[in-house]
This record gives C-alpha cells, sequence and structure tokens, in this order.
C-alpha cells in the first residue's frame, strides 16, 4: 500500500521494444513513486530508459509495449487509476493527459506546431480540457503567457513559435503544460537545449510555479547540477533500472551506488580544480543486458561471483535513501 | 621567465554579417559577429574560448581555420618550415598545405559524420583532400589515429551508425589528428555528450595533447569543462573579448562583471545552492559598453565611451573602465 501522499506509484514496470534485431528491455523492472508537492529528478545517461518511462505515463510509449508492472496514479479526488491498463487511445486516458500529467519537451521547437501561433495552441489545449472557452478564452491563454513571466504576453500570443528565442519558446511550453493546472508535470530534459544564463531563468521559474501552484514535478535531466538545484529527491537510473534512490541532500553527501557515485566524480567543477574520472567502458548492447546486476561490467567495486550472477534488489537504508546493490546486502557482509 | 612561443596570435579580427529579410530580401542592417578580437595561444597550451550562444565564439574558431572570411585583421600562425604566415593573406592553393596543420573536431557527433561513409573514408577524407593519394599510407595512418584515440584497427570498415555518441566523438578526434596538426580547434566538441562520456573525452584529449605536443583552441559554453581543459582563457561578450586571463586568475579574481556573473550562475552540482540569474540582455546600447545595460556595477562613464583592453596583470586584460579587484565588492 502506498503512502497516502503517494501521488504515482510505478511498480516493476517494464517496456519492451520488438525490433528487427531483438528484444529491447528499455525499462526493465523499474519502481519510482512521485510524492505529492514535491519534485523528484530523475537522472540517467542516453539510452538509460528515462525518456521511454514518462512516455510510458502518459500512454505515448509506442512503439514500445507495456510489458509489465503497474502504474497507480492518484488524482485530485484521490481515486486510483491504473495508467497501465487503460487504452493508449481511449477517453480516460485523455482526459488525464494535460489537465493531471502534463509534460514539457527538450525540444521546444518540435513540441509546437510551426503553423499555428503560440495562443491558438495553448488556446486548443485550454477549450479542449474546459478551462475556458468563447470570449474568456483570449484572456485565458494571456493570462498563462503572463503566469510565466513572459514579456508582452498579448503580442507573444498572436506569433508564431518561430518568432520566439529558445528560452521564451520553453517559456510558452511550461505556459501550454501548465494552462491546464495538472497535478504532475513532466519535464524531460527542459534546459538542455538552453544556454546557462537562460537554464537558470528557466529553472528558476519551474521552482517558483511548483511552489506556486504545488504540483509534483518529475524532473528528467542527466546534468546532476541541474538537478541538485530543483529537486527534493533524485533517483538514478541505468539501463531501464533504478539504482537509487535518496533525498537530495543524502544523494549529493553520501552517493552509495558506485554508477551514482562515478557520475558525480565526472562532472567537471567551475568551483575548484579537480581530477575527473572517467567510468570505464560503454553503456553495453540494449540486446545483451549483462547478467546478475547490469552495471557489473564496468563497476570499479564489483564482487566476482555476486554482481556476475544475482541481480541485487533494492534496499533501504538508514538515511533514507534506497539502493540496488550487493555492497550494501547481507552478502557484503558475509 | 620567457614569453612561451606563441603558435597562433590573432590581431583585431572583426567579421560582420548582413541582415537581410522582408521585401526581396532586403538588407535591413549589419550584425558585427566579431569586433577586433585580438588573441594569443602558446604551442602546446589550451585556450578557451566562452560565452553565451550568439557572442561570435564559432565564428572566430571559423575565421582561424578559415571557412569564413574576416573583414579585417590578422591571423599570424607559426609553422615549423616556413615560419611566421598571416593566414588571412595566403590564396587558396597557399592555404592548402597548412590546412593540414590546422583541424577541427565539432559539437554533434550525429551530424559531422556522414553517414554513408565508413570509418576509413571519414578518418582518411582530410588526408585525400590535403592531397594523400597512397592508399596503403591512408590505412595505415587511420589506423593508427584510431589506435590512439581508444578504437580499434576493425572499426575501420563500419558505419558510424553502429557507434555510441562517445564513440563517434572518438572517430571525430581521429579525424582531426589524421594530417598531424599543429592546432585543434574543438568548437564545443563535449556539450552534446553524457556527463560520464564527457569525462572520457575530455581526459582523452588532454593525453593526446601531451602525448602529440598539441594546441587547442578549445570552444565551450560549460565553465566546469574549461576550468578543467584550459591553460587560458578568453571570455567573449557581443563579439569581443571582455577578459582574457590565465585560468587560474579567472577563476579565483574575475576582473569583467560579465566574467563575474558568468561564474555565479554556472550550475554547482550541490544541493541548497541559490539559483543565480545573470541579468537580462536589455537593449545594447548604440554607444559606451555594450555590457551596460546587463552591469551592476554602472557608472557614468560607462554609457559615454566603450572601454578598451587594457592589462591588469601580466596576461590578464580587461575591457571595463574599472577595476573589479579594486571596488571592494
Amino acid at each position: 500500500m502506498p503512502a497516502t501522499d503517494t501521488i504515482l506509484d510505478i511498480q516493476a514496470l517494464t517496456v519492451r521494444f520488438h525490433t528487427r534485431q531483438g528484444l529491447v528491455s528499455a525499462v526493465d523492472g523499474l519502481d519510482l513513486a512521485l510524492r505529492r508537492g514535491r519534485v523528484l529528478g530523475l537522472v540517467g545517461e542516453s539510452g538509460c530508459g528515462k525518456t521511454v518511462m514518462s512516455h510510458a505515463l502518459l500512454r505515448i510509449e509506442a512503439p514500445g509495449r507495456i510489458e509489465g508492472g503497474r502504474i497507480s496514479f492518484f488524482g485530485r479526488d484521490g481515486a486510483e487509476v491504473m495508467l497501465d491498463a487503460l487504452d493508449p487511445g481511449g477517453s480516460t486516458i485523455r482526459r488525464i493527459r494535460w489537465k493531471e500529467i502534463a509534460m514539457v519537451f527538450q525540444e521546444p521547437m518540435t513540441s509546437f506546431g510551426p503553423q499555428h501561433t503560440i495562443g491558438a495552441q495553448i488556446g486548443e489545449a485550454m477549450a479542449l480540457h474546459g478551462i475556458a472557452s468563447g470570449r474568456a478564452l483570449q484572456p485565458a491563454v494571456v493570462a498563462s503567457l503572463q503566469s510565466v513571466g513572459m514579456p508582452r504576453a498579448e503580442e507573444t500570443a498572436r506569433q508564431y513559435p518561430h518568432q520566439l528565442s529558445g528560452g521564451m519558446r520553453q517559456r510558452a511550453m511550461i505556459a501550454m503544460a501548465l494552462s491546464c493546472h495538472p497535478t504532475i508535470l513532466i519535464a524531460d530534459e527542459p534546459t538542455t537545449a538552453l544556454d546557462v544564463s537562460t537554464e537558470s531563468q528557466i529553472l528558476e521559474l519551474l521552482r517558483e510555479r511548483q511552489a506556486a501552484l504545488g504540483m509534483s514535478i518529475l524532473y528528467i535531466s542527466h546534468n546532476l547540477g541541474v538537478v541538485a538545484q530543483i529537486a527534493h529527491e533524485v533517483a538514478v537510473m541505468y539501463l531501464g533500472r533504478i539504482v537509487e534512490r535518496a533525498p537530495v541532500g543524502a544523494l549529493f553527501a553520501s552517493p552509495k551506488h558506485p554508477y551514482t557515485r562515478a557520475l558525480l566524480r565526472s562532472i567537471p567543477r567551475v568551483d575548484r580544480d579537480c581530477a575527473l574520472e572517467a567510468l570505464s567502458g560503454n553503456i553495453p548492447e540494449p540486446f545483451a543486458r549483462p547478467a546478475g546486476c547490469s552495471f557489473h561490467p564496468r563497476c570499479p567495486d564489483r564482487l566476482v561471483g555476486i554482481c556476475d550472477q544475482v541481480a541485487p534488489a533494492l534496499r533501504r537504508m538508514d538515511d533514507g535513501s534506497e539502493v540496488c546493490c550487493h555492497l550494501y546486502g547481507e552478502c557484503a557482509h558475509g | 621567465m620567457a614569453e612561451p612561443t606563441p603558435l597562433l596570435e590573432v590581431t583585431n579580427l572583426s567579421k560582420s554579417f548582413a541582415l537581410r529579410g522582408g521585401f526581396f530580401d532586403a538588407p535591413k542592417g549589419v550584425v558585427q559577429a566579431v569586433d577586433k578580437v585580438s588573441l594569443s595561444i602558446a604551442r602546446g597550451q589550451t585556450f578557451g574560448l566562452v560565452g553565451e550562444s550568439g557572442c561570435g565564439k564559432t565564428t572566430t574558431a571559423r575565421m582561424i581555420v578559415r571557412v569564413v572570411e574576416p573583414d579585417g585583421g590578422e591571423i599570424a600562425f607559426w609553422d615549423d618550415e616556413l615560419g611566421r604566415l598571416d593566414l588571412c593573406r595566403l590564396s587558396g592553393r597557399q592555404m592548402r598545405p597548412l590546412r593540414r596543420k590546422i583541424q577541427m573536431i565539432f559539437q554533434d557527433p550525429y551530424a559531422s559524420l556522414d553517414p554513408r561513409m565508413t570509418v576509413l573514408r571519414i578518418v582518411g577524407e582530410p588526408l585525400r583532400a590535403t592531397g594523400c593519394t597512397d592508399q596503403r599510407a591512408t590505412r595505415q595512418r587511420v589506423a593508427e589515429v584510431l589506435e590512439m584515440v581508444g578504437l580499434r584497427h576493425e572499426h575501420m570498415s563500419r558505419y558510424p551508425h553502429a557507434f555510441s555518441g562517445g564513440q563517434r566523438q572518438r572517430i571525430g578526434v581521429a579525424r582531426a589528428l589524421a594530417t598531424e596538426p599543429r592546432l585543434v580547434v574543438a568548437d564545443e566538441a563535449v556539450s552534446a555528450l553524457d556527463v560520464s562520456v564527457q569525462a572520457q573525452i575530455l581526459n582523452l584529449l588532454r593525453e593526446l595533447q601531451a602525448r602529440l605536443d598539441l594546441t587547442y583552441l578549445f570552444i565551450a559554453h560549460d565553465l566546469g569543462v574549461v576550468r578543467y581543459i584550459c591553460d587560458v582563457v578568453g571570455v567573449m561578450y557581443l563579439g569581443r573579448l571582455v577578459e582574457v586571463a590565465d585560468k587560474a586568475s579567472l577563476f579565483r579574481s574575475p576582473r569583467h562583471p560579465y566574467t563575474e556573473a558568468l561564474l555565479a550562475a554556472a550550475p554547482r552540482p550541490e544541493p541548497g545552492q541559490p539559483i543565480v540569474q545573470l541579468p537580462a540582455p536589455g537593449t545594447v546600447p548604440a554607444s559606451g559598453c555594450p555590457f551596460l545595460p546587463r552591469c551592476r556595477y554602472q557608472k557614468e562613464t560607462c554609457a559615454r565611451e566603450a572601454p578598451e583592453p587594457r592589462q591588469v596583470a601580466p596576461g590578464h586584460t580587461v575591457s571595463c573602465h574599472f577595476d573589479l579587484s579594486l571596488r571592494g565588492v
């Protein structure tokens, strides 16, 4: 039974792609919970399955297929909806998209259609979900643009996506995502394509909106520096699974999983001189997942005979973190 | 101590682009992309060029590799055999042998490799373009540089799609090294990579520099990356170099308000840090200091005169009327 403040509970989720070369488990038995009014940072490298996982939440995972596990969503009324069991083209999920769970994508140029104005696109979403209609629609669109700090909101509403700069387009995207007052915002690398100066503005905007509206955010990024600034909790993903989950302070103060530790050691620091220790090797081929712990071929601390044979389970530690590693299990002490 | 010998010395390099649009693409104005940039890179060193997008970093790099024609200025290159040469005055034919000596690594490891070419052709291309027609020599050199960047001989016959992002960037590095260059211009060479892969490539670039006595012009917007790999750093703002200093002084005591703001805004991988914002750009004034609308220290003089670069310490130049270190802030 999930805790009462859980808004999204993912258990043993598996999403597979059937390709000509073979079966790819992009998400492979993933457990994760998002709490009401909190920001969860999901960190992992390209190809670890973080985007596929977030698409599964909105049921836009095709051509992938959910082949195991459950996704429970607890809406405003507290009733449980099993997202994994819904028809991806059905009316229930369509009501949930945008109104309950909205998403901001990495590339703001491709997430807006180029042939309609910003205002028309935000207006369409608002009208569709019954937020505003008729004469009230235009002012509501302008108000949503104003709420994300868009300068000259009325003028912007009449502009086309290509007329805005990258940062402003991302602001407009956030305005659209928040226009239907979602309870969960999925932000998939929303600042990766932006400059440092614009990035800090968007982060500040998300933080301010989150505090004002009390929504939950699933913030997906490969950048631990950004996640440190915005998340309350952090989950680290490797090859389709969560390998560590911890409150943000604990994760940075005492990272436990060897993969998390390696990621932190490979960030070049602006505030001090340090050596960069690169993790050896590459992410394995998706068709050939290593046996045992899938990180063991790259792990500097692997225990031969255990890590290459037995898959570790997620264990709870004293400081509130959870780690999926034999170094923290009974085997290590035995 | 004697001044280290420069490999490249750029003086007053400028480039403007015409803005066109509207009816029949009529000229609408001029953008000064690079405005009298002067810099010097010593042999075996890494010079980092940082700044926000649109500040002219890439245009500067492209002029140095001579794919964009400068409007004015001088690019002096010290060649081992020919001595000091002004690259801007060389004809296309005279430039050809020098292209071997200056090579480039690009940002996007997906877009910068032709998907229809094998690794052998991709890495061998600069050799062919600079006049090497011997197939066996090309093959041998390609095998050599692939090994240098941590790839294997048998990767030669494969196509780019078979490689991960990090491996593709290694192919890009191998291509740049094929002609035994003296200067390698890396334009955001690690920006598109994941942190762990980025660390691998940064360490590879450092190792290759030591082994082959390479000189790098390293363009990046990530100040952490710049701090890790560069010896000297130049900060660009609206086409001008506003501060140049060795890494230690720049990161310890930045003298230009823009450098200071950039450093403060760089994200640190530590929770509980406030999100520091760079001031909004505002309208660039017609006269005076271009940074004025974003500057927290602005004074009367700043609106009247544009500051010229001046030396505040050995090897440390700043284009600001005031010295940040003396402001007591």
